[in-house]
């Protein structure tokens, strides 16, 4: 059992590790655990399955719909609409992917690894972005082009080369990839995946529904700048009142995701692992 | 000299630890420690639960930051190593792996990030005896399994510095056997090993130098044959058919004596051969004469005894 344990000394002149091995061995990391299958799972079915029942039941309504609603009516938007549910799951993958590294301890051995702490956390937010874009972005397509079948014949659809729809199939892409590093980013600041995720159910559902209590002046502007209100424009084709443009909305919500990672940053770098 | 081959780890890598301290609020946890780990042995980092032992690792592992001091690894910070896994190998916690992970997919995972060969994992799985549960999950592995893949990962980068936080904690016997005589062969290989434990007589079969530390501070810093003899007294066992009257003369040059079993007296105070010269001066025959060795259990007892963070009531008898 104990023979040799020296490597040949070939193998031993090595360079020092770089941020593409961190890279390597988050991606290992993500793909090794069953709740990342599950959570992903979970995002497509229920993002999938909710965009269609909205799609089948906005289009039996349109024809009885008012003339004003009729101008907003956006079936690009409205074939993606399960997504604001999905998005939940998409924002608990990215808190699970630092959450259980405290919860498991396995940080120290992580840091062991890397003790590069921006290094680490660089290397997740990488990770995490692509495979949240990568599920936000079927979940867009999917949905968009299910919702299109069923609207068909009931009310006017969107297709691909109309204005600004495949900017907004593409915005679920970006914006999913958002959502996912600002789970990362809470679970980093609060080490908790329990306290991440009552936090990001609080910013995403919870606190923009209260802000229809506050006087209507104050409210619209919340509602325009509200970070994750923000950003979700870019998904839509008809703006809606109260609301920022695409792009501004999105860099809106790069800004806030940026902050949060970044205070995520400061609670790993500055405490004890 | 090339840029790679400057980054060779060779062995003869020292741990350093200068003022070392670290303070959480009022707790001291690691007390202005100073010491050197040499290669090519086996060092012992020993004291009761509580007294520091694991901060200390963590700090050397720059896990934790020092409130005060600093230690290196080869002169470097470990955040400075520039493959720490290839130059550094430590169990610190068992369970510290992500329970739904496979065995292999973690140390896969590890060794990703330090550039490690992949063929490495399976080499070092078959070293500690894991390679049939490499597909098993870690959260359905025993105390035991967790420290035997604990070992794997830290043995990954074959680095010539490796530290083992109490590392025979659940394993069985033969595991203890194991863990023992691979410590001594890494030592014997020339690397630096820094192994902590609360159990002395661990130590007294592994390690040939003792770092002994008692809330958070250095009480002994020396080899094992230093410590046993600087730390407890001998006792000389003594036979002889006239023990009244040789306990009197031996008495009187102010040795300590107390009864032995079976007719034998015990001395301290006085070494074998002066026993030996006054009992033959005085006419004494002598049936046996013989220097006890102090246990390391002993002494450590005695030197930690006013350190120790929880204890029990003697039970009166």
């Amino acid at each position: 059992m104990t023979t040799a344990t020296l490597l040949p000394t070939t193998d031993r002149a090595v360079r020092p590790a770089r941020f593409d091995d961190a890279l390597r061995s988050e991606w290992t990391k993500i793909r090794s655990v069953p709740a990342t299958f599950w959570t992903v799972l979970v995002a497509l079915v229920v993002g999938i399955g909710l965009s269609a029942l909205i799609s089948a039941v906005a289009a039996n309504h349109y024809l009885s719909s008012t003339a004003s609603e009729k101008a907003m009516w956006d079936p690009t938007s409205i074939s993606g609409a399960g997504g604001a549910l999905a998005q939940l799951a998409i924002a608990v993958l990215g808190i699970l992917f630092i959450t259980s590294e405290y919860s498991s301890k396995s940080i120290s051995t992580s840091l062991m690894a890397v003790p590069q702490r921006s290094r680490f956390l660089a290397a997740k937010s990488v990770v995490i972005a692509v495979v949240s874009l990568v599920v936000a972005e079927v979940l867009g397509f999917v949905s968009f082009f299910i919702g299109q079948a069923l609207i068909s014949g009931h009310a006017p659809t969107a297709s691909l080369g109309q204005p600004d729809v495949l900017r907004a199939l593409i915005g679920i892409g970006l914006y999913g990839a958002l959502i996912g590093l600002l789970g990362l980013g809470l679970g980093a600041l609060l080490r908790s995946a329990a306290g991440a995720i009552a936090t990001i159910v609080a910013l995403l559902y919870v606190l923009p529904a209260v802000s229809a209590a506050l006087p209507s002046s104050l409210e619209h502007t919340v509602e325009e700048w509200w970070p994750t209100q923000a950003g979700g424009q870019i998904t839509n084709v008809v703006r809606g009142s109260n609301t920022l443009s695409p792009w501004l909305g999105f860099l809106v919500m790069c800004v806030f995701t940026a902050l949060v990672l970044a205070a995520g940053f400061y609670t790993l770098d500055r405490r004890d692992a | 000299m090339s840029q790679t081959a400057a980054l060779v780890p060779s062995l003869g890598q020292k741990i350093e630890a200068r003022h070392l301290t670290k303070r959480y609020g009022p707790t001291v946890a690691v007390d202005d420690l100073s010491f050197e780990v040499k290669p090519g042995m086996v060092t012992g980092f020993i004291g009761p639960n509580g007294a520091g032992k694991t901060t200390t690792m963590r700090l050397i592992l720059g896990l934790d930051r020092p409130t005060g001091g600093q230690v290196t690894v080869g002169g470097k910070k470990y955040a400075d190593l520039p493959a720490p896994m290839r130059e550094v190998g430590a169990l610190i916690d068992a369970k510290a792996v992500h329970p739904s992970r496979s065995a292999s997919n973690h140390l896969l995972s590890l060794a990703q990030s330090n550039n490690i060969p992949t063929r490495r994992v399976h080499e070092v799985l078959g070293l500690v005896g894991l390679d049939s549960v490499a597909g098993k999950k870690v959260g359905s592995f025993s105390l035991g399994m967790g420290q035997r893949l604990g070992i794997a990962a830290a043995l990954l980068g074959d680095p010539p510095v490796l530290m083992f936080d109490e590392p025979v904690n659940g394993l069985d016997p033969e595991g203890i056997v194991w863990i023992r005589g691979f410590m001594r062969q890494l030592a014997a290989e020339g690397r630096t090993v820094f192994v902590s434990s609360h159990l002395m007589s661990e130590m007294a079969l592994t390690a040939d130098h003792l770092i002994v530390i008692g809330q958070g501070k250095m009480l002994r810093d020396e080899s094992v044959t230093d410590f046993v003899d600087s730390s407890s007294q001998h006792w000389v066992l003594v036979r002889s058919p006239k023990l009244t009257e040789l306990s009197a003369e031996l008495t009187k040059l102010g040795a300590q004596v107390r009864p032995g079993t079976d007719d034998s007296i015990e001395v301290a105070g006085l070494e074998s051969r002066s026993i030996g010269d006054l009992a033959f001066a005085k006419g004494v025959p002598l049936h046996e004469l013989a220097t006890q060795g102090a246990s390391l259990e002993d002494a450590f007892m005695e030197m930690t005894h006013d350190s120790v963070e929880y204890r029990g009531v003697e039970v009166a008898g």
